[in-house]
């Protein structure tokens, strides 16, 4: 009788054991498979960045909530006057928020605002040229040159935070961007 | 009948669950750990497609994980996202890292120190190659994947190794980390 007793404790054990196990299983299943959609709708679809420097004022401040698509990137959708998150050339782990002036093609104007002497250039292929919103205090394609295309990762689409100004996001206020013919 | 009804509403769903694990998991592989690719073109002869596109062209293991942290080693090989053309990669040998004064082939300078946070890339083939002495130095940002393995043909499978050409080694060091020029 003791015996049958003692079997039968291991039987249950087993079956906890092996419970367990299940839905360890299942919860490393679930939180992969989460991730992976998050990854995707990251990659793919947006994410939301938390800006913080002078570059881009007035249209963002520091301290603002964008949501930044990725859609328009992959399919080379980006027009003169998007304001873009990108890598920074000089230090890939960093992010820059900056405003598209000139594709591929374009004349741009290289000289800041105030110079005397106006120095134009045309930007190389593959390449683009990016502003800040706030000339005077921000560094840009003026002070590295242009960016290469694919080192940006998205295109800002809406303002978050702070909550009284949600919505779409202004034109440039420079009056900088390249106008294209077509 | 409403039992087959059931049992097809069964397997759709079956099939829209696997769909969104499948796809997901799948994408996220590619993106973050490894990628295969097809390498074309004679630019990285001697080390890839030896006989040009006689026997076919080679494939190679792109490991996406390992330049996560943007972390080249001089020599290994690397495929970047192309500076001319934002929709297409390269494949060529990283030669020099940020801070490495460099001699060029046929750049604008012919001496240049390679600026912070760029790498100089150049294919094997001198000549047969766009590579950094025509569009300069590469920005580590575009760095996409770091090739591996060959895995096709199967006769030619083997790990690739980082290894310089011993001309192109870079002159100087500005950091002054002179561990890697020692042997």
């Amino acid at each position: 009788m003791k015996r049958c007793n003692d079997v039968c404790c291991v039987c249950v054990g087993g079956e906890m054991f092996r419970s367990a196990l299940g839905k360890t299983l299942g919860f490393v299943g679930y939180t992969i498979q989460y991730g992976c959609i998050a990854h995707c709708a990251f990659e793919y679809i947006g994410e939301f960045v938390a800006c913080s420097g002078p570059s881009m004022e007035p249209t963002i401040t520091s301290h603002d909530v964008v949501f930044s698509e990725r859609l328009s990137r992959h399919l080379c959708r980006i027009e003169n006057g998007d304001i873009v998150i990108a890598k920074s050339p000089f230090d890939p782990h960093m992010n820059v928020c900056k405003r598209v002036i000139g594709l591929e093609g374009d004349k741009v104007c290289t000289s800041g605002p105030s110079d005397i002497f106006k120095t134009h250039q045309y930007v190389p292929k593959g390449h683009v040229w990016l502003e800040g919103d706030n000339l005077r205090n921000s560094t840009d394609s003026r002070s590295y040159g242009p960016v290469p295309y694919a080192l940006i990762r998205g295109r800002v689409c809406l303002k978050l935070w702070p909550l009284h100004h949600v919505g779409a996001l202004n034109q440039s206020p420079t009056g900088r961007v390249v106008k294209r013919s077509d | 009948m409403a039992q087959q009804a059931g049992a097809g509403r069964r397997y759709i769903r079956a099939f829209v669950s696997g769909f969104f694990v499948a796809v997901p998991v799948t994408v996220t592989v590619l993106d973050r750990f490894a990628y295969v690719a097809r390498v074309e073109g004679a630019s990285m002869q001697p080390s890839l497609n030896p006989e040009g596109n006689v026997t076919g062209s080679d494939v190679v293991l792109l490991n996406r994980w390992s330049v996560r942290n943007y972390q080249v080693r001089r020599g290994d090989i690397v495929s970047v996202l192309s500076p001319k053309n934002p929709q297409q990669k390269i494949i060529k040998r990283v030669i020099a890292l940020e801070g490495d004064f460099i001699k060029t082939l046929g750049y604008k300078n012919r001496y240049l120190r390679v600026p912070d946070g760029h790498f100089w890339i150049e294919g094997d083939h001198h000549g047969h190659s766009l590579d950094s002495n025509s569009f300069g130095p590469v920005s580590l940002g575009l760095v996409h994947g770091r090739a591996s393995h060959i895995i096709w043909p199967p006769n030619r499978w083997q790990r690739i190794e980082p290894s310089l050409p011993p001309e192109r080694k870079p002159l100087l060091n500005w950091h002054g980390d002179t561990t890697e020029e020692e042997d």
